[in-house]
């Protein structure tokens, strides 16, 4: 019987001996796909002749959620960049006017969807790992933890799947946008509502308590208020909440006409499911982050008739004539290229979390050929000064001190599923590809 | 010098490991240093209750939020600096825990350890709903705030010393408790609560008193961690695994020993950022610590240093 | 929908997921009353029933209420090898022991599982057609159904309980363990048993939330939470307490959401828990045996 005290105390000091030698002080354990990064643009292309062709890799990091709550929306973002990263290293590259030859290479961790882990997988990114550029996990919450790793160690950071404003008012200097704002995810919503309707004027807002989905309803809110609307209820809701019978009870009676919020997918999931197995009674539900993704057509028939904004979808049409005319800048894929590419390497349809996962890239590509260099300040000032136009859309930021890195050149759309549980842009007009379903049920 | 070759050693061990980033100045190794120093300040002040007095709580995150959650108000919304902040947030653990700790270490064994439970997730609830404090959003420091203190990107480091000095203080405390008339107090208490009180430790006093100890550094480490974060949400301030977790470290080390927590939170917190980037093993690091808690507790449950201390009694002087 | 179907509405759902709470509660509180244990690892074994009753249904297509008499039999098997693993050497120890060796119990699930089912969402795509109540009063099929599976499986226990030889060993057993020894009832196997069926009815319980609601690994915990706080509520060691307090919780959880935000109610669950443990430790309807 003693023996096994021995065995298992021997163990145990060897784990604990091992782990202690294994402190990360400088580790690079048996991990997934790093190797080592190395940058050395600007002093390896300091006195090279113009003929001389100096390959260059810049290493970008970032974090997935490979697993977690938001495993959805982020693969579908990071497939969305590494297609970028593989168009831009097949076409061999941004070649600088000093000779060097950029390619890229992504070092990238799981996080888990956790916050703590985005801390210290980003700070470990732009420390050991050398990153020379960022790019943000997908959801507000992780990116904010993000940017403050970012502007601590000066790397710039170009968010994507990441609208929340707050973000952008903390004095960042090297954060830039690719969503368009929270602010503005819901009140096109409103738009279409008055369009179809001008009798409604109850609406309900039932929303995940995180950063963006209520600085999305505060701001909803006050515009709906501000055009005549009555808001009948206004409540969050734990994020991870699974079970919403409670609060879908408390909707009901309020009985409204239209019911807006929700969160990200998997509860943006739940909840329409729910609303539709309680057979609630009301006009339009609009919701964010989920019905744009195609996945939500999993809930089947409760996903018909369900709205939500969207970044972009694959039906809008920017071209590079259409960029010209408007006096912006052109880079990239056109929308029905960007989707067939997609289309064949994941084999399914992209959502606007994959195209700003993309675009994210082509921004960065923008900004490298305008400042001719991959120094961070000159980035940042070609960052600054950038109206570019891409498929998926016109990115242009906000340069003022308190939201610097703000996007405030992006527009968003509505889309509705409809009976044949197909997606149809059904706001502004000009863009809309479908008749809208209202009310909901028929 | 020869009575203190305890302290010593413990505090030789800590010094140790903080003064390698300081020597190096790479920021990798002092954001890995940070999570191993804090995991030991939280281990080693969770020993003064679970160690020498033998109550287990569940919850003891709940001052790393408390004391986050005012130190930061303090900063955010007062706009006070610093050490006003890691005053009033120890302030703020040592009041709560003092009228908690009155009312539920009446609570014996299983029933205190639920209690503690309860305790972290009301407060995880309440401070969700809570305006003043952000409520699910929680409260950020804008990078304007940390010009005083040399700029956003120099908090890392300037939180990782005085993190230094809050483990330090926690080490030492805990030695003087141990060595304390307090402390063989508390121990008797551990040992048998009745027996004690009938030999004239006044309990419910020394327990309250182990608690309060016990409560007021976590506090100050959280006002540093989310310091250091510029953000503090509800669900990074009360996060029931890391309390979890401070507890383990404990039993890993060896419990009621001085120099146990700071070994065992030394080498949980490495083997953790060791399997983090590893994709295929990083979630099994959870069931490897699980199954190093079972067999400990199965088997050694004084913990490696306890188990050392009973097979080398020479070594006992050396490792308190 | 007027304030008062507002309130039916509200209470038949607290109600109908109570009784499946009080399932799961059910099988920590007849743990803790048979051996003085705290299973700490009652939150991972309810995500394994989840997950069991997942991959029935998905994988193999069966009905879930079918499914569910597999998931039981599984969850009795997994009891009695977490009782001889982890509870079996250290029963006799001080509370602390079994605490943690459950808990390391559930650091291994938790940690295993996520390692092979991440933290992802789950969900089990059954339906059940609604029912509605006059007008605006609509119930979810798979909640109805779901709670009266929670109560055949309580009748199930208690006549186990009482009407067979097992089950009255067990309560032998947890009245007075060394006289039960003493009249030559196996107290070791009798241990392990009613552990399994603690077991059991945590994963049944898991089961049974899969029918209803999304699901993941880390979903067990929540519900952990929600046991303790009915055991303490029912009374520590008292099966139909626990039912009882199952209801309460989902009553809590039905109606405080008319009347205020819905976040207040973890604030509300966790405050009433902790008040009972300081001021009737013995729980609303008190334990069944002295000390």
């Amino acid at each position: 019987m003693k023996r096994i005290h021995v065995w298992s105390a021997l163990i145990v000091v060897l784990a604990l001996v091992l782990a202690a030698c294994g402190t990360s002080a400088t580790t690079t354990t048996a991990a997934s796909t790093e190797t080592t990064a190395t940058t050395t643009a600007t002093t390896a292309a300091s006195g090279t002749t113009a003929a001389m062709m100096t390959p260059v890799e810049v290493t970008i990091g970032f974090t997935t959620s490979t697993t977690g709550k938001y495993n959805t929306e982020s693969t579908r973002q990071v497939n969305g960049l590494q297609l970028w990263m593989n168009d831009v290293n097949n076409a061999g590259g941004i070649h600088l006017s000093d000779g060097s030859v950029i390619t890229f290479k992504a070092v990238s961790y799981d996080d888990e969807s956790t916050k703590d882990r985005v801390q210290e997988l980003y700070t470990k990114l732009a420390t050991s790992d050398n990153a020379d550029f960022l790019i943000s996990p997908y959801s507000s919450g992780l990116t904010a933890a993000a940017a403050v790793v970012a502007e601590q160690y000066g790397k710039v950071m170009i968010t994507t799947g990441a609208a929340d404003d707050a973000t952008y008012e903390q004095g960042y200097t090297g954060v830039y946008q690719v969503y368009t704002p929270a602010s503005k995810y819901l009140t096109s919503s409103i738009d279409l509502l008055h369009s179809l309707d001008m009798g409604a004027t109850k609406i309900a807002f039932v929303y995940e308590n995180s950063t963006f989905s209520t600085g999305v309803a505060t701001a909803a809110q006050a515009y709906a208020e501000a055009n005549g609307y009555d808001v009948v209820l206004f409540e969050g809701y734990d994020a991870g909440t699974t079970d919403f019978s409670a609060i879908i009870n408390k909707v009901q009676a309020s009985n409204p006409d239209a019911i807006l919020g929700g969160g990200h997918f998997a509860d943006g999931e739940a909840l329409a499911k729910q609303l539709y197995e309680k057979q609630v009674p009301v006009k339009f539900v609009s919701l964010l982050v989920a019905p744009p993704e195609p996945l939500f057509s999993e809930i089947g028939d409760a996903a018909k008739g369900i709205a939500g904004p969207s970044q972009w979808e694959p039906q809008v049409k920017f071209t590079e004539e259409g960029a010209m005319a408007n006096g912006s800048a052109w880079i990239g894929p056109t929308g029905d290229d960007f989707v067939s590419e997609y289309n064949a390497a994941y084999g399914e349809d992209p959502s606007y979390h994959a195209a700003g996962g993309y675009a994210a890239g082509l921004l960065l590509q923008y900004a490298i050929q305008q400042a001719d260099s991959i120094d961070p300040d000159a980035i940042k000032a070609a960052l600054d000064a950038t109206n570019l136009t891409t498929f998926y859309g016109n990115l242009t930021f906000d340069t003022s001190a308190d939201k610097h890195g703000l996007q405030i050149g992006h527009q968003m759309v509505v889309v509705q599923w409809t009976n044949d549980l197909t997606k149809e842009i059904v706001w502004p007009e000009a863009a809309a590809t479908g008749t809208p379903i209202y009310p909901l049920g028929s | 010098m020869k009575r203190f070759t305890g302290l010593l050693v413990s505090l030789a061990a800590v010094v140790v490991l903080a003064v390698i980033p300081l020597i190096t100045h790479k920021d990798s190794s002092m954001q890995s240093m940070f999570t191993i120093l804090l995991g030991i300040a939280l281990a080693s002040s969770l020993n003064i209750l679970l160690g020498y007095t033998g109550y287990v709580s569940f919850g003891h995150i709940v001052y790393f939020g408390i004391g986050g959650y005012v130190g930061f108000y303090t900063m955010a919304q007062l706009g006070q600096s610093l050490w006003i902040a890691l005053l009033a947030g120890a302030a703020a653990a040592a009041v709560f825990s003092f009228l908690l700790g009155s009312a539920i270490l009446r609570l014996r064994g299983a029933y205190f350890a639920l209690a503690t439970i309860g305790v972290n997730e009301a407060m995880k609830a309440l401070v969700s709903n809570f305006d003043p404090f952000g409520g699910p959003i929680g409260m950020t420091l804008k990078v304007s705030f940390y010009k005083d203190y040399g700029g956003f990107s120099n908090i890392g480091w300037m939180s990782y010393r005085l993190l230094i000095v809050v483990t330090l203080a926690v080490v030492i405390t805990s030695y003087l408790v141990k060595k304390s008339k307090f402390g063989l107090g508390l121990m008797a208490i551990r040992e048998d609560e009745d027996a004690a009180e009938v030999m004239g430790v006044r309990a419910p006093s020394a327990k309250t008193w182990a608690y309060v100890l016990s409560a007021v550094f976590p506090a100050l480490v959280g006002v540093l961690f989310f310091f250091k974060n510029s953000n503090i949400e509800p669900g990074d301030a009360f996060r029931l695994q890391l309390s979890i977790e401070m507890i383990v470290m404990v039993m890993l080390g060896g419990l009621g020993t001085v120099i146990g927590p700071i070994l065992g939170a030394g080498a949980y917190q490495a083997l953790r950022s060791t399997l983090l980037t590893v994709d295929k093993v990083k979630d099994v690091q959870l069931a490897v610590a699980g199954v190093l808690l079972l067999l400990i507790i199965l088997f050694i449950p004084t913990g490696a240093i306890g188990w050392v201390r009973r097979r080398f009694p020479r070594l006992r002087r050396v490792l308190e | 929908m007027s304030f008062g179907e507002l309130l039916g509405a509200s209470l038949l759902d607290g109600l109908l997921i109570g009784f499946v709470y009080g399932v799961a509660a059910m099988g920590l509180t007849l743990i803790f009353g048979v051996m003085d244990v705290i299973n700490l690892a009652h939150g991972p074994l309810i995500a394994i029933g989840m997950f069991f009753l997942y991959g029935l249904f998905t994988h193999f297509g069966m009905n879930p209420y079918l499914a569910i008499i597999l998931v039981a039999f599984a969850g009795l098997l997994v009891g009695i090898i977490v009782y001889f693993a982890a509870v079996h050497r250290v029963i006799n120890a001080p509370p602390l022991s079994s605490l943690l060796s459950t808990f390391s119990v559930n650091m291994i699930i938790i940690g295993v599982g996520t390692a092979l089912l991440s933290t992802s969402a789950y969900n089990v795509d059954f339906k059940l057609s609604s029912l509605t109540i006059g007008s605006n009063i609509t119930i979810t099929g798979t909640r109805l159904m779901a709670a009266v599976v929670a109560i055949i499986v309580t009748a199930l226990l208690y006549g186990f309980l009482y009407r067979t030889r097992a089950g009255k060993y067990i309560r032998a057993v947890s009245n007075n363990r060394q006289a039960a020894e003493l009249m030559g009832i196996p107290s070791t196997r009798i241990l392990a048993l009613a552990f399994g069926i603690g077991t059991m009815l945590a994963m049944t319980a898991g089961a049974l939330i899969a029918t209803i609601l999304p699901i993941n690994i880390l979903a067990g915990g929540t519900y952990e939470l929600k046991s303790f706080v009915i055991v303490v509520l029912g009374g520590l060691g008292n099966p139909l307490g626990a039912l009882a307090g199952g209801l309460v919780l989902g009553l809590i959880e039905g109606l405080v959401p008319v009347f205020m935000e819905a976040t207040w109610v973890p604030v509300i669950e966790f405050g009433l828990f902790v008040l009972i443990l300081l001021l009737m430790p013995n729980g609303l309807f008190g334990k069944k045996r002295g000390s």
